[in-house]
């Protein structure tokens, strides 16, 4: 089984990189772009193949490790 | 008084650390390794100094602060030991829970390396005894992540239970950090944690020996 782990900075931490990506977005000439925010993206293979277990297993590694839950929230996705 | 220095692959400001509490104290300070389990016995002072631990991969200080050493250094918090945390170390500190808020970031997203004004806000710290409150000390910065954030709550418990340690003193906020806060210390007082490198302002080969009395302090206190 494979998960998907989706960290973004909690709204209401500024997130300063997400704004240069803007500021460079608009000097590239794209207009019509609001709030531009930045995140990361790790995917696990797991072992577990029963996807509530795999789960709990994610999200306790999410609380202790791949997330700083003062600043991030976090998404698990799990794909077969 | 009896130091360690704890070490993680990365770390690469430890000597000038090692040599700052040595001026303070007179004895070499122990050194802990991250795969260690324990502190030295009798130590008075655990000390995580500066660098880029496992390469700040994660976040900064995140991955050193669950290795093995951090257990002993988090029951060691508990019972009451000194803790200082020095940039990198001010974020294992913080990733370990050991301090409140994050350090995200800076405001400018660059790497800031230069001497900014310190200013002292709490005078009676294991850190700060030897100085005045409102006292002013040149104090070199050098991070990439330095930008201290705390939700509203704990900023107001942190300003209101007198534990900003330092704050850049005006105009000199080089990271964006919230309140200009330079370093914090926890409840009990006995884990200081800051962004600027004052062990590199203790001599006159640094251009001055203006932070040396911080290092005084925790002498003096741990001899009291």
């Amino acid at each position: 089984m494979k998960a998907i782990v989706k960290i973004m900075l909690r709204p209401a931490v500024l997130d300063p990189q997400g704004k240069a990506i803007a500021h460079a977005l608009s000097a590239l000439g794209f207009s019509g772009v609001g709030e531009v925010r930045q995140g990361k993206l790790i995917t696990l293979e797991l072992d577990e193949t029963d996807a509530e277990k795999a789960r709990e297993t994610v999200k306790e590694m999410c609380e202790k490790l791949l997330a700083n839950t003062v600043i991030e929230d976090y998404e698990i996705e799990l794909e077969a | 008084m009896q130091s360690v220095v704890v070490l993680f692959p990365g770390i690469n400001r430890e000597h000038d650390m090692i040599r700052a509490l040595e001026i303070a104290s007179g004895r070499k300070p122990h050194v802990a390794w991250h795969t260690d389990t324990a502190l030295p016995k009798g130590v008075d002072l655990v000390v995580i100094p500066g660098g880029f631990s496992y390469g700040d991969y994660l976040r900064a200080g995140a991955i050193a602060a669950r290795s093995p050493i951090m257990r002993a250094v988090i029951a060691a918090a508990e019972k009451g030991v000194k803790v200082l945390g020095v940039c990198n170390g001010f974020q294992i500190l913080t990733e370990a829970h050991l301090l409140p808020g994050a350090l995200m970031r800076n405001a400018g997203l660059k790497f800031v390396c230069r001497t900014v004004r310190l200013r002292v806000e709490n005078d009676s710290t294991f850190f700060t005894n030897r100085l005045k409150k409102g006292d002013i000390l040149p104090c070199p910065v050098a991070h990439h992540d330095g930008n201290y954030y705390a939700d509203e709550e704990t900023l107001k418990r942190l300003e209101g239970e007198g534990r900003v340690v330092f704050r850049y003193a005006e105009g000199t906020n080089p990271n964006g950090s919230v309140n200009d806060i330079a370093g914090v210390m926890n409840e009990r007082g006995n884990v200081i944690g800051m962004m600027p490198h004052p062990e590199d302002r203790v001599e006159a080969l640094h251009g001055g020996d203006e932070c040396l009395p911080l290092f005084l302090s925790i002498v003096e206190e741990v001899a009291a």
